[in-house]
């Protein structure tokens, strides 16, 4: 409906081409009216006040005190109208920080001054970004230097990209066409040319795209590769005799650490391990043994790795449940027990194949009872799907 | 004290007690450390809009090649922390509020004169800190010093910059503490709390914030000193540190200063909208109030600077429903100022036609603010011209106008001379229709999502920027007009006498330039603010 609002070819609105758009202009423009209402309210005393009551010889003003009954009312009623902005804003502001489950991850790394991004088919794009018409997307995002904001305006989203944090937002695209992408926190001297394009294609659009773009392994086999050159694969064992904890299962998982303390596996997790192996250390193993990764892989590298990791968990739970639905997998680590097919699927080299099959092939069947990978596959398989 | 009788200039007063440069230089007459900081903070305000007109040069054509993107990034580094902190949180207090608050509560000087000498020897030493940085090639960092990029990142003038913040800042401390104090002490026989004037009360809120929330800013900036010269990890993630609690303690200060901006502007509008009708204000004591609930609701809204900066969605709810909360002691004066204006006796001086501007542009300002409160619009216009143009329209449309509104009523006082009332009457339009061309397309940018902070931006956007940068200009020739006018009115304007306006308050029963000691006697006062006439009961309602 509020595409754009074309006054002599001057554009006045933004596209409208996300799932949220409309829901967040409905609310601008109840925004817009309230405004319009009470500056046109104002403006009319004024004037009429200023006219009717010009200074005339002879007559005297007539001094008033105050009305409280006034007072109350001008800061009740605008405090409720203000309520009403404020429960609807946090509504939708509510859901825009949940992203739902079937949402494709992509993963962005801003620095100074591109915006990177890696595909869960392993494909990779610079300043430019691919997305198709109806499928949630969920942007994970991370800095390798200042502060960057990745805002897409024809999607009404925006998120700031601090580094040292993993951001996210989401978004489902509604409409095909090529929209604006950029960074929204200053970063620097070329900070205005630190952005480019969304390009929403229609799925046979897509498709197409998918097809003609060269892919080497998906993100989780890069991920896999990143994972033995590095070395991790020594330590950590698809069994319980690594010196490092198994990674099987682990995504998203409630992990007991030395201090007594929990903590979720996510991605902040996963990429703070990497970095600085010491910060949380898991029960019953060792610091100081994995050597410290900062600086030792780039950001895109960390992402490989979470994802690879990801990929050996049958099931990923969705960020939006609640804790207490993760089961404790990790420590106390002598109670888990692991099927010796895990380490034989793990070490299989997949560099061939169809591109999700590594993420497939490696935690199948390492936990009986557990949810087929078939119907809950992992984010990394998501780009390829269709 | 009704004779009206105009006085030769030749009188004693202030301006002409002595005349050595060191009678200036080193004098502790609170008038005469106004003229001072006047005088200071107008040249800041004119290296600060050269910036400003540098910036909209560049933003005519999409390309913005008239600067290069660092020369860019400077100029609207530069004219954020000179606008900001050495034009905009000093403004009124220092100058109005320096001249004014002794004369308005019946005292000879502000408690402690030397130290109000100190304060404005503080901030010349930031000031001229802060120009040494502009001198030697700037600062890129934006008003806001956001680290990592401010620590690390930047090779910029970001020290001598930031000192130069970090100095003013004691001066704003000392000058708020040396208010609390003057107002607390030494209001004359009889000028009770209830009956100070709304200027005094704006005054006093301020000061409190500058005394608080002031030493939050030293330290953000000291621990910003410390990480860029001993790479200490305090914000950079890369040594230990997290760039967010930056934002936390920057925030924490610079949201309560927009109301050491604008508090000082609504005590203005208060005056000038009771004089110019001839009528108390409407609800004194609901505005008194309002004053110190911004004071403190002020400090506790910071969060509605990081609703996307990854801050938990609970935070956001909670930063979220107290920053509607203090649009309403703002909305209580605005209704307020509209009504005193009801069977009020209306003259449009010039100083009036500031406090029409004031209403209706602070008025647009603060309800677009509350597009800032409400979650999800934020997330759409944050860091965007949106943002760019509502704080314009709350500090220049706002706080300048209240500035000028307050120059124009209070510069026959200051100076004993009237000014052109024709010249001063276009200049107030032309500022009104020049502000607004240069801002408002900026709402419509901020929501199409074009970013602050761009030296280019997509071609699209280049119709409604034009249209800024013509704005600008005229806003630009509206504010020379005055400058000439004014300086013009020192040696050809009019004797003012006493009390050219009619207005009420003790400043105006005094001579005007007022002497050194302001007062013979000091005066006893037995009647509320605003006395124009005796005051029916409460007959709305």
């Amino acid at each position: 409906m509020f595409t754009s609002f074309p006054i002599a070819n001057i554009p006045l609105f933004p596209p409208v081409a996300s799932a949220q758009a409309p829901e967040v202009d409905a609310l601008y423009f109840f925004l817009n009216v309230v405004t319009a209402i009470m500056t046109l309210s104002i403006f009319a005393a004024v004037i009429y006040f200023a006219f009717k009551y010009k200074r005339r010889p002879g007559v005297e003003p007539v001094q008033i005190h105050g009305s409280t009954k006034l007072e109350l009312t001008w800061s009740i009623v605008p405090f409720l109208i203000m309520l009403v902005m404020f429960g609807w804003g946090a509504k939708i502001f509510f859901a825009e920080a949940q992203p739902p489950k079937n949402a494709v991850e992509i993963f962005v790394t801003g620095k100074q001054w591109m915006w990177k991004f890696q595909y869960g088919n392993g494909g990779r794009e610079i300043d430019e970004l691919h997305v198709e018409v109806g499928q949630p997307v969920k942007l994970t995002m991370s800095s390798e230097d200042v502060i960057h904001s990745l805002s897409i305006p024809a999607f009404r989203v925006k998120h700031d990209v601090v580094p040292g944090h993993y951001d996210a937002l989401w978004f489902t695209p509604t409409k095909a066409g090529h929209y604006h992408l950029f960074c929204t926190e200053y970063c620097g001297a070329q900070h205005a040319h630190m952005g480019g394009w969304v390009d929403v294609l229609d799925k046979p659009d897509f498709e197409k795209w998918e097809a003609g773009s060269e892919i080497q392994g998906t993100l989780a086999e890069k991920g896999l590769t990143e994972f033995e050159q590095l070395g991790c694969a020594t330590c950590h064992l698809m069994n319980q005799q690594g010196r490092g904890p198994n990674l099987t299962n682990l995504y998203g998982k409630r992990i007991y650490l030395s201090n007594g303390s929990t903590v979720i596996a996510d991605d902040a997790y996963i990429r703070e391990s990497i970095l600085d192996p010491n910060a949380k250390i898991v029960a019953s193993f060792q610091p100081n043994i994995m050597p410290v990764f900062d600086g030792q892989i780039s950001e895109e590298g960390v992402n490989e790795v979470i994802a690879y990791i990801k990929s050996l968990s049958q099931s990923v739970p969705p960020s939006q449940e609640g804790a207490h639905q993760w089961q404790i997998v990790l420590a106390p680590p002598n109670t888990l027990k692991s099927g010796a097919a895990v380490k034989s699927t793990a070490v299989v080299p997949t560099a061939s194949g169809p591109p999700a099959s590594a993420a497939r092939a490696a935690p199948a069947g390492t936990k009986p009872g557990s949810v087929t990978p078939a119907t809950t596959p992992a984010p990394a398989q998501k780009g390829t799907q269709q | 004290m009704s004779t009206e009788v105009i006085r030769p200039v030749e009188t004693v007063n202030y301006l002409n007690a002595q005349h050595s440069v060191k009678s200036w230089l080193l004098t502790i007459d609170h008038k005469r450390i106004a003229i001072l900081y006047l005088v200071t903070i107008s040249v800041f305000f004119l290296i600060g809009g050269s910036f400003a007109a540098a910036i909209r040069i560049n933003l005519a054509s999409p390309e913005g090649n008239f600067f290069s993107a660092e020369t860019y990034n400077r100029l609207f580094s530069m004219h954020g922390i000179v606008m900001v902190f050495l034009f905009l949180v000093p403004s009124i207090p220092t100058t109005f509020g320096n001249f004014l608050i002794p004369i308005m509560i019946g005292a000879r000087d502000v408690a402690f004169p030397k130290l109000n000498l100190l304060s404005y020897y503080i901030f010349l030493t930031g000031g001229l800190f802060a120009l040494f940085a502009v001198v030697h090639g700037g600062v890129d960092t934006g008003w806001t010093f956001y680290a990592p990029y401010s620590s690390t990142y930047s090779n910029s003038y970001v020290l001598a910059a930031a000192f130069g913040v970090f100095i003013a800042g004691f001066s704003s401390i000392i000058t708020g503490l040396n208010f609390i104090v003057t107002i607390h002490k030494l209001r004359a026989p009889g000028m009770t709390w209830g009956r100070l004037p709304l200027f005094i009360w704006a005054h006093y809120a301020t000061s409190l914030i500058q005394v608080l929330g002031t030493p939050v800013l030293a330290i953000t900036l000291l621990l910003l000193a410390v990480e860029r010269i001993a790479k200490v990890g305090i914000f950079d993630p890369n040594i230990g540190g997290d760039p967010i609690l930056f934002q936390h303690l920057f925030w924490f200060y610079s949201h309560p200063a927009v109301y050491i901006m604008i508090l000082p502007g609504m005590g203005v509008i208060s005056e000038l909208v009771s004089c110019f009708s001839k009528k108390r204000v409407f609800g004194y004591d609901f505005v008194a109030f309002s004053s110190m609930a911004i004071a403190v609701l002020s400090f506790i809204v910071w969060g509605h600077h990081m609703f996307i900066t990854g801050l938990s969605m609970y935070a956001g709810l909670a930063f979220s429903l107290l920053s509607f909360l203090v649009a309403v002691p703002s909305a209580i004066k605005v209704f307020n100022w509209t009504a005193t204006m009801y069977k009020g006796s209306i003259s449009y001086d010039t100083p009036m036609l500031y406090v029409f501007g004031f209403i209706g542009l602070f008025t647009i300002g603060g309800l677009t603010g509350l597009y800032l409160a409400t979650l999800a619009v934020d997330v759409q216009t944050h860091g965007t011209y949106f943002v760019v143009a509502h704080f314009h329209y709350v500090m220049v449309g706002g706080m300048l106008m209240a500035f000028l509104g307050a120059l124009h009523f209070w510069w026959p006082k200051m100076t004993g001379r009237l000014y052109s009332d024709v010249w001063s009457k276009v200049a107030a339009v032309l500022i009104f229709a020049g502000f607004n061309l240069t801002f408002f397309p900026q709402f419509i940018l901020g929501y199409m999502g074009m970013p602050r902070r761009y030296h280019a931006y997509p071609p699209e956007f280049q119709t409604l920027n034009v249209l800024s940068s013509a704005g600008a200009t005229v806003l630009g020739i509206g504010y020379v007009i005055p400058i000439i006018y004014l300086l013009w009115s020192l040696k050809h304007g009019e004797p003012a006498g006493k009390n050219p306006w009619g207005a009420a308050g003790l400043e105006w029963q005094i001579e005007s330039p007022p002497t050194t000691h302001n007062f013979d006697v000091i005066p006893t006062v037995t009647e509320e603010a605003y006395n124009y006439g005796p005051a029916e009961e409460v007959i709305i309602g």
